[in-house]
């Protein structure tokens, strides 16, 4: 628990990971508190047409959308959905992407090779691509987005430990602990694998970015949960047809996902500044 | 003899996380046209700072020159407009070898690269006041020719074997004892007045270090360059120095020449150093006592804490420079004066 | 030769990569639970009408027989017909590529080209202001989601200010073909008016494209340059006082770039990726939008065929990247 308090404290003296701590609590408490703080929290299932696209004003902070439903109160609710969607992908990826790339990265020969070039084939497609054909053949819903993902993004866990594996093998501790006759799956799980818990933690963090934004996409394009779900990527889509004069309608959902997205990225960049060895080291003078 | 750099009352700040750690505090050196000077002492003490103080390439940001003057050839460097020191001084009047010959070479270009880009700039035939004022100027072709011819030379001086098909490669196609030839050749082809040699030989294997010691020495002597020799090892220091300089937490104690600096050591620091080198069949004695914090360092004589021989007045008053017979200098309010390992 | 030799390596594993993309493709688009055939025979056909559909298109056999007959007809260069506009898929993708590589390459330059130089100079000028300015450029543009970005600029430019059209290629007609690109073909045919309306209807998807690819180049190159000031090399040549410009410009940049050109790659996998969005928002007629179509409306052939040239070209790229590393990288040469 110590080296946890010792990076969270790190963190927050650090300008940019605190303010992506900072996004990232404000994005956990809405999905938390979402039906707290809704000003209409029915809304996210109700119709008022008679209020349909009105502009921000007291009674709607973000103003309504086409069925006349608070636009801020839907994003809330919408922030749940981007937090589930991120976690479970992620993770997914985690448990399929550092095996793989672990054993491409130790193993040298036609194993390493194979797994790297099957990383290759998903990294070969663009994720997105490969995405909307996935979650279009299960059909558009949520679990599905997810699984779409979790497919699709495992490949860059796995290349990003293989790199690693490889350049920390490279490095001399690893030779002489091989030199002094230890196993290879020994020394992967003892040495190789704390050393490069870094990369992988903040390869997460970005790659929660990444995923909520391939899953807006996957929304935008009419592939995620289907209507009335307050995903925000369709809720985008659902208001290009009443632009220019509902500009409110398109741009607070882009904001949450822009503000989002850039949590996740600014405390993956305070991660690797705190976590990175090689990066703390040329901010401390040395002497000889 | 006449002076060529002398270092005085050199303060230089490091910022740390705990504060400014005063890595030299009232620094001086001396070095004589021709002279090979040794300056020792262990690691952390500040060795490697003031060879970076002199040449000027404190880590930027990081550390702060609070006080003193580097005079070289009289005139002080630190007053000096930093281009022209540049242009003149650096790599030409003052070369630099240094500690890890591994990854001083940038590995994707070729040695002969490398190499033509020092003397395009540094070359002793470049017109006066430093190379091309653009990095985009052509290299004279005739300068180039004569240069090149020149680069050749130097690297037959230094055992390269076949010089010319040595330039084409890579620095990583060559041993650490070869790349560490290369870069005694490159800081002679400027034809210095002053090398800082900072620990040249401690990234090699100990058969080689010998064998670049006596090759350094020898080229430097048959040329007259100084050398600034920074070492933790006394037994390297005794085999190439004409002069040794013993420095302990950012302070010199106390500087002789070679004879003298082992023959009768003064300052009890020095003595501890000396008893600490492992003679034949006997034990390395550690020195009893921490290393001392330089961002809250001891008052007075930085040495105190760990001295035999201190009293109140080391602990207050930083002792003066006192000079014994033979140019022999040691700043120690009470020098011992007795031969070697003749301690209590 | 050794350089030969590498490039032969990354080549025979080119078959069987693609092959396997294939294998993933094929297996994607044949579990659709739709009946694609059904589909196109329209809701007013009868079964008889329909299983006739079948067993022309060849739907009634085994799957690996499919999978074989794809693969064969695909070495002939022979990617089926499209389910929805009963084209070739190799005429409708020829068709719509120059598109895509025009807005490709237009956002790749602009990034490389304004990237590289800023992220050396932010590097440089550490905690300046321009370094505080681009690391907001680059924090959003990996933040922002491009449809978004794309929607909020047509909002500004197209329907506000009316600087630029709302979307599409081209309006009125195109100049004459003879690469498919329309700049080139402008330029060519001295039709600088064509030149100019295709620009600026360029604009806005190219500015979508190369945001998160600038901020991407930016981050990496100065993070590069940066740890190349620390090296030792660096400290030995400022200490033999060569000049600034030539440490900065050829000594740090270029092992700097040895990174970055890996990293290039990537990039055209983000810029792919990106176009298939991009093209669906600004309606651009190149292989996104018909990717996108294809897939809404279960055409899998046509699915297919896509996915397998993206992939294809995307493979390619990494082995001209690959290569490319080696050249940079001479140490890569000899090891």
């Amino acid at each position: 628990m110590s080296a946890v308090w010792f990076v969270v404290t790190r963190l927050t003296r650090d300008r940019s990971a605190l303010i992506g701590l900072v996004l990232i609590a404000l994005l956990v408490l809405s999905a938390a508190l979402a039906p707290v703080l809704a000003t209409h929290p029915d809304d996210v299932f109700e119709l008022h047409p008679s209020e349909r696209l009105a502009a921000p004003s007291g009674a709607h902070w973000l103003g309504t959308d086409r069925m006349g439903a608070d636009v801020y109160s839907r994003l809330l609710f919408g922030a749940r959905i981007t937090i589930l969607i991120g976690i479970i992908a992620v993770g997914a990826s985690l448990a399929i992407g550092v095996p793989i790339g672990l054993v491409a990265g130790y193993h040298h020969g036609w194993l390493s090779d194979l797994l790297m070039r099957v990383s290759d084939i998903f990294l070969a497609v663009p994720q997105v691509v490969l995405a909307i054909a996935i979650a279009q053949t299960l059909g558009p819903s949520l679990p599905n987005v997810i699984l779409a993902l979790s497919v699709t993004y495992w490949p860059w866990f796995a290349r990003v430990v293989y790199a690693e594996t490889r350049a920390l093998q490279k490095e001399i501790f690893v030779e002489s602990t091989a030199a002094l006759g230890a196993s290879p799956w020994r020394l992967t799980v003892l040495h190789v694998l704390p050393n490069i818990a870094s990369p992988i933690i903040v390869r997460a963090s970005i790659g929660m970015g990444f995923t909520i934004l391939t899953a807006a996409a996957l929304g935008f394009l009419g592939l995620g949960p289907p209507p009335p779900t307050p995903e925000w990527g369709r809720t985008i889509a659902e208001s290009r047809e009443f632009l220019p004069d509902a500009w409110w309608y398109a741009t607070a959902p882009g904001l949450a996902i822009f503000l989002t997205v850039m949590g996740f990225n600014l405390l993956g960049d305070g991660l690797r500044d705190v976590l990175d060895p090689r990066l703390r080291r040329s901010r401390t003078a040395r002497d000889g | 003899m006449a002076e060529l750099l002398a270092v005085r009352g050199l303060r230089v700040d490091f910022a740390t996380d705990r504060g400014p750690a005063q890595v030299l505090d009232g620094m001086n050196l001396d070095i004589e046209t021709g002279e090979v000077v040794g300056l020792v002492g262990e690691s952390g003490c500040g060795k490697t700072t003031l060879a970076r103080a002199i040449l000027g390439i404190l880590p930027e940001g990081a550390a702060r020159i609070r006080a003193g003057e580097v005079r070289f050839k009289g005139t002080d460097l630190l007053r000096e407009d930093p281009g022209a020191v540049n242009d003149r001084v650096r790599g030409r009047a003052i070369t630099f070898i240094p500690q890890d010959p591994f990854t001083s070479f940038s590995p994707v270009f070729p040695v002969e690269t490398q190499i033509m880009d020092l003397m395009k700039w540094k070359s002793p035939r470049a017109r006066n006041g430093g190379g091309p004022a653009s990095i985009l100027a052509r290299y004279p072709r005739a300068r180039h020719r004569a240069d090149r011819e020149a680069v050749l030379e130097i690297l037959r001086a230094v055992q390269i074997p076949e010089p010319a098909r040595a330039l084409r490669r890579l620095p990583h196609e060559f041993s650490g004892g070869q790349r560490q030839r290369l870069m005694i050749a490159m800081a002679l082809l400027p034809r210095p007045d002053l090398i800082i040699a900072d620990e040249p030989t401690t990234a090699l294997d100990v058969t080689i270090q010998a064998q670049i010691l006596r090759l350094l020495r020898a080229l430097v002597k048959e040329r007259g360059v100084s050398v600034l020799f920074t070492t933790h090892d006394l037994g390297t220091a005794h085999e190439i120095c004409d002069r040794v300089v013993v420095m302990y937490a950012g302070q010199e104690m106390e500087a002789a020449p070679t004879d003298a600096f082992f023959g009768r050591p003064a300052h009890p620091y020095t003595r501890r150093l000396l008893m600490s080198v492992p003679s034949p069949g006997g034990e390395i004695r550690d020195i009893p006592g921490e290393v001392p914090s330089l961002v809250a360092p001891p008052s007075g004589c930085r040495f105190h804490p760990r001295c035999d021989y201190a009293t109140a007045e080391c602990r207050d008053v930083r002792p003066a420079l006192r000079a014994l017979a033979g140019a022999h200098g040691v700043r120690c309010h009470h020098p011992v004066d007795a031969p070697a390992g003749a301690d209590p | 030769m050794r350089l030969l030799a590498l490039a032969l390596h990354r080549l025979a594993w080119f078959a069987p990569t693609l092959l396997g993309l294939l294998v993933v493709t094929f297996v994607i688009s044949r579990i659709i639970p739709a009946d694609p055939v059904a589909l196109v025979a329209g809701e007013t056909a009868t079964p008889v009408q329909v299983e006739a559909l079948r067993r022309e298109l060849g739907y009634d056999r085994p799957l690996p027989v499919q999978f074989v007959d794809y693969v064969v007809r695909l070495v002939r260069g022979d990617m089926g017909t499209s389910l929805f506009t009963r084209r070739p898929i190799v005429e409708d993708l020829r068709h719509r590529l120059p598109a895509t590589i025009e807005l490709t390459v237009v956002a790749m330059v602009v990034s490389v080209l304004a990237g590289i130089p800023l992220g050396v100079l932010s590097a440089l000028w550490r905690n300046s202001l321009l370094d505080h300015a681009l690391r907001v450029v680059t924090v959003s543009g990996l933040a922002i989601a491009s449809f978004w970005l794309g929607i909020m600029l047509q909002l500004l430019f197209a329907m506000r200010l009316g600087w630029t059209p709302l979307n599409g290629r081209l309006q009125g007609f195109p100049p004459r073909s003879l690469t498919g690109f329309y700049l080139v073909d402008a330029c060519l045919t001295w039709d600088w008016a064509t030149f100019g309306t295709a620009l600026l209807h360029l604009a806005l998807p190219a500015a979508t494209l190369a945001f998160p690819a600038l901020a991407t180049l930016v981050r990496f190159t100065r993070a590069g340059v940066l740890d190349v000031m620390q090296s030792n090399f660096v400290l030995y040549e400022r200490a033999m006082g060569l000049p600034r410009p030539l440490i900065v410009w050829k000594y740090i940049l270029r092992s700097a770039l040895t990174s970055t050109v890996t990293q290039i790659g990537l990039l055209f996998g983000i810029l792919l990726a990106g176009a298939v969005v991009t093209e669906a928002v600004f309606d651009w007629p190149g292989i996104g939008t018909y990717a996108v179509n294809s897939i809404l409306r279960s055409d899998y052939n046509a699915v297919m065929g896509f996915t397998v040239w993206a992939g294809a070209i995307f493979i390619v790229v990494n082995l001209l990247v690959d290569v490319a590393h080696t050249l940079v990288d001479p140490r890569e040469r000899t090891t």
